[in-house]
């Protein structure tokens, strides 16, 4: 991609941005790259198999990336959303970020394959996506895509755990969380988690087990997911780390979706919108509350 | 609170029910209630919090963790609170919490979110009343607590 290439060699010339994050060729597929010499920056490329939400790496919690200077970003849709929350959250400003859109039209959901893009091998954050062109860029690149192949994985796994009982449920999540190492590699590939301390790392007072019990995971994801309501930009990077194939994004899909039709608040690329858990209408429902 | 199953005085099984109310209106609608000798099932304690909104959902889910069967969270009518608009981010929180422990599997009526004002001593006993009577159906929350000898 050779627009991408002579953009990234331009900035680090003029000295614009100290590094550039975009993805270069791996042993395994696509893997993040930090171009900081311009003679690198052919290196860059950008297609179907970059699925990383590189925002991460403009999370102020990973030191060594803010420690290269100022940065350039390449990001899809789903990550610009990623962007505008850290810019929302005030985590970076907004004039100390380039930020190089690129129009996607979908992603691999492995990215170590080279197939087609079908609605098997699509990735199940690409459903329902409609953003082929982000809003919030500095630079725009590549040509207009078409639209991903339609895939509601999601939605429909959705519906059937909402089909089942209360109890079923139960037994669902308790196997899938029983599988959770607590390695929180979820957390740690979530562009929205930045805590300097986490909750579940406080031992005055312990909030969460830190032990790999199922207990202590439910605990664990609950508060994990109920700490990004509002926050989510359904990237689903939680559920793409997770080495034990845990279904995360189902968690934090429903949070979004709860989120959306309670509060109308969709997460979205404009910073300047305010986060729903932050905020409060008179006229909020409660038909919960007695 | 122990781990053991808590007995009435028949012998039976009877429930605990953890309680976070705040200070300015559901903590003294209680006192009402109980100065007015109006009669309530003992199985809730009364935990009392600056403000509804104090309440985190970890509380609730650490009273469950801790062997609660039953949490009630009680602030103050919305328009009421004694901070202007406390209540209103915690109804926000409570929402999203009460959907997604629904979606995880835990019984949504262990959960009673209400507002009671001071001078609602007759609404705290009906919360109390109720709430104890739906969690005896429901039966001991052991699942949450059962689970911590599942060593993985």
């Amino acid at each position: 991609m050779k627009e991408l290439q002579d953009l990234a060699r331009k900035l680090l010339d003029e000295g614009t941005v100290k590094v550039v994050i975009g993805y270069e060729e791996g042993a395994r597929g696509v893997r993040p790259a930090f171009i900081t010499d311009a003679k690198q920056a052919g290196k860059l490329i950008f297609d179907k198999r970059c699925v990383q939400n590189l925002a991460a790496y403009l999370n102020p919690r990973r030191k060594q990336v803010a420690q290269l200077g100022t940065p350039a970003v390449v990001v899809k849709g789903c990550d610009a959303r990623a962007v505008a929350g850290l810019i929302r959250e005030k985590q970076i400003e907004r004039d100390k970020v380039v930020i190089i859109a690129v129009r996607c039209g979908g992603v691999l959901e492995n990215s170590e394959t080279d197939s087609e893009l079908t609605s098997e091998t699509v990735s199940v954050r690409c459903g329902g996506c409609d953003v082929r062109e982000p809003k919030l860029h500095d630079y725009l690149l590549g040509e207009l895509p078409p639209a991903p192949p339609v895939n509601n994985r999601r939605v429909e796994q959705i519906a059937a755990l909402e089909k089942l009982s209360t109890a079923e449920r139960w037994n669902f999540w308790t196997e899938q969380l029983s599988r959770c190492i607590r390695c929180h590699a979820c957390r740690e590939a979530c562009p929205m988690c930045f805590c300097v301390q986490c909750t579940a790392e406080k031992t005055q007072p312990q909030w969460i087990d830190p032990s790999a019990t199922p207990r202590a995971n439910r605990a664990w994801q609950t508060m994990r997911v109920l700490h990004q309501a509002g926050r989510c930009v359904d990237c689903l990077e939680c559920e793409r780390a997770c080495p034990e194939h845990i279904p995360l994004g189902l968690l934090a899909r429903y949070v979004a979706d709860s989120v959306e039709r309670r509060f109308d608040y969709k997460a979205c690329e404009d910073p300047a919108v305010a986060a729903p858990m932050g905020a409060y209408k008179t006229d909020d429902d409660e038909e919960f509350i007695r | 609170m122990s781990d053991e199953v808590e007995h009435g005085s028949d012998g039976a099984w009877s429930p605990k029910v953890v309680a976070f109310v705040c200070n300015w209106c559901t903590y003294t609608g209680a006192d009402l209630a109980g100065t007015s000798r109006l009669q309530m099932a003992p199985n809730v304690r009364v935990i009392r919090l600056t403000c509804s909104s104090r309440v985190n959902p970890l509380f609730i889910i650490k009273a469950f963790e801790r062997g609660a069967d039953g949490v009630v969270v009680s602030g103050c009518h919305t328009g009421d609170c004694h901070y202007s608009t406390g209540n209103y981010y915690a109804r926000r929180r409570f929402a999203i919490l009460h959907d997604l422990l629904e979606f995880m599997g835990v019984e949504t009526n262990r959960v009673t979110f209400s507002w009671v004002s001071a001078s609602e001593g007759n609404k705290w006993q009906e919360v109390v009343n109720e709430t104890t009577a739906r969690i005896k159906e429901l039966g001991p929350f052991r699942t949450l607590q059962g689970q911590k000898g599942v060593e993985l």
